[in-house]
């Protein structure tokens, strides 16, 4: 049995879910322009990642052998629909351009990942703790991408004007490539790189 | 019972169906009512923030319902220009009766501008008033840019030729080339223009390299480099909407103080 410390923190960066996983790359790409969004989607995903594994652990005794995968699907589609509906009634205009990919968290892997690799084996604390934690990596690698794309691509941060666009009379020319879903690509392959020098035994062997 | 059993199986899904799908709709209908009204919010926030009404996109609630205790919404046939009593302008959404056939409109193609190919029969109107009287119109226009249809609200002097205010809501422009529709210094330039002749014939274009105090730069819009399918699309859609098709008849009958 692991510590609740390394439960929670391991995912941030010992197996982060993107960067050494590689799951949930879908939704960084598409939300990580604003950082409005990021946080938003982070919470949404944290939100959802907590209360399915908590739900699947509780009921893992219950569950069938033969259906588990549909069960878990329909836990965690239900908090996810939950989490949209709860989006769109308070923070409408991020909700707004987000609320395509909330819906996606239900495909996002990691989720699904987590209730059948940890909740359907562990007791419910320690799957929450274990779907929190996987929710920070996944929000860490997010907030990573989205603070350079939303600096360096539109010259602002939480939507502040930190680097004046020349379109705007400032003198930064902002960097379009940035506000493109491939760049995030670029960035999170900087990402896994940074993380990989400092934690060589996350490099794939030959 | 064995819950692996065939019973247990389908007593575990029929169980789990149940709870979820009340937990689903509970939060659906419960927060049903708050959705509809930041829905209704967002639309005004777009036409103030569109019109020039409004400088903050970050207003609160109050801010702009205070402004919009001032406007005046109204639904006209567009084809008469005559108001529409029948219907709550509140209630009317102009988007989903485009694809009503029995609430909608073709467009015959030579006079399709905006290359919208069906529109509503009824337009909104927003009258701007201030102390009782209007100062200016906001009419809801739309048309084809370059990849999606732009959407967006001008708002006219009481003449209904001078240009107040300009913007779009809605578009999926290329960021950083058609998008840049939505930068403020070139919204600005819509201000103070002219957009229809004498015989109020719609002639507003988006053009490069006309002087602006000319008799032509006074319904010219500098064109935005990188983006001439764009503003090609913003120049037709309004001269659509401002046409005898689109908002012509009304503007009409608004000028003859039929109003």
């Amino acid at each position: 049995m692991s510590s609740i410390k390394e439960t929670l923190f391991d995912p941030v960066f010992k197996n982060n879910p993107i960067a050494l996983q590689i799951l949930g790359i879908c939704s960084a790409l598409a939300v990580t322009t604003k950082m409005e969004a990021v946080i938003v989607m982070s919470l949404a995903v944290i939100f959802v990642m907590g209360f399915s594994s908590l739900i699947v652990s509780l009921i893992r005794n219950y569950v069938p052998s033969s259906i588990r995968i549909i069960v878990q699907m329909t836990v965690i589609a239900s908090m996810v629909i939950l989490a949209d509906q709860i989006l769109k009634a308070f923070v409408y205009d991020i909700s707004k351009g987000i609320s395509v990919y909330v819906g996606l968290i239900i495909t996002n892997c990691i989720v699904m990942g987590r209730a059948e690799g940890y909740a359907m084996k562990n007791g419910p604390f320690m799957s929450v703790l274990d779907g929190i934690g996987n929710g920070f990596g996944y929000s860490l690698v997010l907030i990573f991408v989205g603070v350079l794309r939303e600096v360096f691509g539109s010259g602002k941060f939480f939507g502040y004007s930190v680097l004046p666009l020349t379109s705007e009379g400032g003198w930064y020319q902002g960097n379009g490539l940035m506000l493109l879903a491939p760049s995030a690509f670029f960035l999170i392959g900087v990402f896994i790189w940074i993380l990989r020098t400092f934690k060589p035994d996350q490099v794939e062997k030959d | 019972m064995n819950i692996n059993s065939w019973k247990g199986t389908v007593a575990v899904a029929a169980i789990l169906c149940g709870v979820c799908s009340v937990v689903v709709s509970l939060s659906a209908i419960s927060l049903r009512p708050m959705q509809e009204e930041n829905k209704i919010l967002d639309v005004k926030k777009n036409l103030l923030l569109s019109a020039g009404l409004l400088k903050n996109a970050k207003a609160s609630k109050e801010e702009i319902l205070k402004i919009f205790e001032n406007i005046e919404t109204k639904l006209v046939d567009l084809k008469t220009g005559q108001f529409v009593t029948d219907i709550k302008p509140e209630s009317y959404d102009s988007r989903a009766a485009a694809k009503d056939p029995k609430r909608n409109i073709q467009i015959p193609s030579n006079l399709d501008l905006g290359k919208n190919k069906m529109r509503a029969k009824y337009g909104k109107v927003y009258f701007v008033k201030k102390d009782g009287k209007v100062t200016s119109l906001v009419l809801p226009v739309h048309g084809k840019g370059l990849w999606s249809t732009l959407y967006g609200f001008l708002a006219l002097d009481k003449d209904t030729r001078t240009v107040k205010g300009f913007g779009f809501y809605e578009h999926a422009e290329t960021p950083g080339l058609g998008g840049e529709v939505d930068n403020p210094n070139w919204k600005a330039q819509w201000i103070g223009k002219i957009v229809s002749d004498k015989n109020f014939k719609p002639f507003v274009q988006v053009k490069k390299n006309v002087d602006p105090k000319s008799e032509e730069g006074k319904r010219t819009v500098d064109g935005i480099s990188g983006s001439t399918i764009t503003g090609r699309g913003v120049q037709n859609l309004l001269n659509y909407w401002l046409g005898n098709h689109g908002y012509g008849p009304f503007l009409a009958q608004f000028r003859k103080g039929g109003a």
